[in-house]
């Protein structure tokens, strides 16, 4: 099994004053750049560490978030594709259906692909339902710009023979002609993001890399069988090198030390679901079905919606309020001990039928830069050498 | 309900009563709810309903995909229905795609009534003509759309599925056709002109969506239009205000 460090770069000094919403609508008066700086520094430095100890580097985007001030995935790659020498590096990802300019996509992978000599992986994302306003990107036609801008950014990083022409539904262009050509070739790898069987099914007939993210115990086994009947039906065996899972992690010398920052990241979990149900339901995105089940539910446009998670029992609790063992329990996270982290990962991996990726959630929430430093080195030194041996 | 092939596409086309022919074409939300304004229409019209594609049980068409596809498509199914000037009535939404419409040719239309219609930027680029329905919460959007928010919001939990689920494709459908530009063709004002059939532009007065004083300067780029304020109403005078909406159309169209 390969690991990926990943971090949102929560602006999390923002929080409390931001009260019940910390999407779409948050003013930025509340954001101090100079709070910013050092926050993004101190997260590049926990990345940089990451070379060191042999974890691999994922950054993701989101948009008007104090949740997520990465805003332009490729940002934070461009600096760790210099200051990095080994780990690969994932951009899980790129929301190619919301951004307007496909090409432009392919011309930063490219160049990232070209700095970090072939160490990128290459994620594109549908983006959730909450970014579509910020992109103003119509969420009723998002899945068909998706895939017409997959079809343009592979065949942009392919075509090595001068410029060519694409006149299609949403993108035009007179003449692709890219420079550089990706470092890997044909292209770096490519990675979906999915939270649904049938879009799992679809990465299965593609043969990519799914990252399925918050999914848990109950839903995940589903989601990953799904994708190896796809990948059945195009006449492969799904390997495990093609299923990578999420989940926060803490690690410490004790099992309270694990907790306490297990508990301290989860404030990603609980803080991410922060957003009004007009953006989280935006019309289109969700099926016909699904959103009329939200609109039904209680509490609907009363707040914050899409508070609930599953333990593996089927009960429903609020992640506002939920433990740690909670989350342990539904598959969120792993924490503890080095050998309690290593038991419940070896278990989610069985649970599932194996999987070829841990994009770990070692920093997130309020924890400090010292116990972030401190959960990856250990994570690096006593649980991956054991997780690496898996698949 | 009868589905109709306009060119090659299925449209759900609904007729009711008698007399001189009026055709409706509907708003973007709450399309169930005009029951009962086109039933009293139809004691004094042969009312046309169509329901747009996207917009009902019909697959929506591939090329079917923009504001200016369901201009077309309508003018495609008074051809078919051979409809000589009728009264084209569109609420809303479906007031932009009768204007859509009327810019293209007037021909097979003889009188048009618009109830809240969008579809005309009027305003400057920092400002919007129509709330962001989008953008808002449903307890901020209703008050924005009915006068008595109270009576006739939806209220989901105590709804049958198949109604939400209804009303959950209605948004889809507008986000569809109108989610960028927002309600609005950028290029439909320069040609406003060729709208050169007798018009009606009706308004509800606490229409807190799009302004009255929006519809009275559409009213007044129109060539040949009288503007009329229906009392207690909302965006959706058809739904709020059926007597007084029916007798403004039908006094419009001398019955």
């Amino acid at each position: 099994m390969k690991v990926w460090h990943f971090s949102e770069l929560a602006y999390h000094p923002g929080w409390e004053e931001l009260g019940p919403q910390l999407r779409n609508v948050i003013p930025s008066r509340v954001c101090d750049p100079k709070v910013a700086a050092d926050l993004y520094h101190r997260y590049l430095d926990e990345w940089a560490l990451c070379d060191e100890l042999g974890i691999n580097i994922m950054t993701n985007e989101h948009h008007t978030t104090a949740t997520c001030i990465d805003s332009v995935v490729t940002i934070p790659m461009a600096i760790l594709a210099r200051e990095t020498k080994k780990v690969r590096l994932l951009c899980l990802g790129m929301p190619i259906g919301n951004r307007m300019d496909a090409v432009r996509v392919a011309e930063e992978y490219s160049m990232l692909d070209v700095i970090s000599r072939g160490r990128i992986e290459m994620g594109f994302v549908k983006g959730a339902p909450f970014e579509v306003t910020p992109a103003n990107s119509n969420p009723a036609t998002l899945v068909e710009r998706f895939w017409e801008a997959h079809d343009l950014i592979l065949k942009a990083m392919t075509t090595h023979d001068g410029p060519f022409n694409w006149e299609g539904q949403y993108f035009q262009y007179r003449q692709v002609n890219v420079w550089p050509r990706p470092y890997q070739q044909p292209h770096p790898p490519v990675w979906l993001t999915v939270n649904s069987p049938d879009s799992a099914f679809v990465g299965g007939q593609k043969g990519y890399v799914i990252g399925v993210l918050n999914s848990g115990y109950n839903r995940t086994p589903g989601i990953f069988e799904a994708y190896r009947k796809g990948a059945a039906e195009s006449g492969r065996q799904a390997g495990t090198d093609r299923f990578a899972y999420m989940a926060m992690v803490g690690v410490g010398r004790t099992r309270e030390e694990g907790y306490r920052r297990a508990d301290q990241i989860l404030d990603y979990s609980r803080t991410s679901r922060r957003v009004a149900a007009q953006f989280a339901f935006p019309p289109g995105y969700q099926s016909v079905s699904a959103t009329a089940q939200a609109l039904k539910s209680p509490g609907y446009g009363t707040g914050v919606a899409m508070r609930n998670m599953q333990l593996r029992n089927g009960k429903e609790v609020d992640v506002f309020k939920a433990t740690v063992d909670e989350f342990i329990d539904a598959g969120i996270c792993f924490a503890g001990t080095p050998d309690d982290v290593y038991a419940q990962a070896k278990a989610f991996y069985d649970h599932v039928g194996g999987f070829g990726h841990l994009l770990m959630m070692g920093q997130g929430g309020h924890i400090t830069h010292a116990d972030t430093v401190d959960n990856l080195t250990m994570f690096s030194k006593e649980v991956l050498p054991r997780l690496a041996e898996l698949s | 309900m009868e589905t109709l092939d306009v060119g090659g596409t299925p449209v759900e086309v609904q007729t009711m009563g008698s007399g001189p022919p009026l055709v409706y074409l509907h708003s973007e939300q709450f399309v169930a709810r005009t029951a009962p304004f086109l039933e009293a229409l139809a004691a004094r019209f042969r009312v046309i309903s169509a329901r747009m594609p996207g917009f009902g049980a019909t697959t929506l068409p591939a090329d079917i995909r923009t504001v200016d596809d369901l201009a077309y498509l309508h003018l495609d199914l008074l051809h078919k229905l051979d409809l000589k000037q009728p009264t084209v009535v569109g609420a809303s939404f479906g007031g932009w795609v009768a204007l859509e419409m009327a810019v293209r040719n007037t021909a097979r239309i003889g009188r048009l009534a618009l109830i809240g219609a969008v579809g005309v930027k009027l305003s400057g680029r920092e400002e919007r003509d129509f709330a962001d329905i989008f953008y808002l919460s449903d307890a901020e959007a209703f008050p924005v759309l009915f006068a008595d928010p109270e009576k006739w919001a939806p209220k989901y939990a105590a709804l049958p599925v198949t109604e939400v689920e209804q009303l959950a494709r209605e948004r889809q459908a507008l986000a569809y056709y109108a989610w960028k530009p927002y309600l609005h063709n950028p290029g439909l004002r320069r040609w406003l002109h060729r709208v050169d059939v007798p018009t009606l532009v009706l308004w509800g007065d606490k229409d807190r969506f799009a302004s009255p004083d929006y519809g009275l300067q559409l009213a007044s780029r129109l060539p040949n239009a009288e503007f009329k304020i229906v009392s207690r109403a909302g965006h959706y005078p058809q739904i709020e205000q059926v007597p007084a909406t029916v007798e403004a159309i039908s006094s419009f169209a001398g019955r």
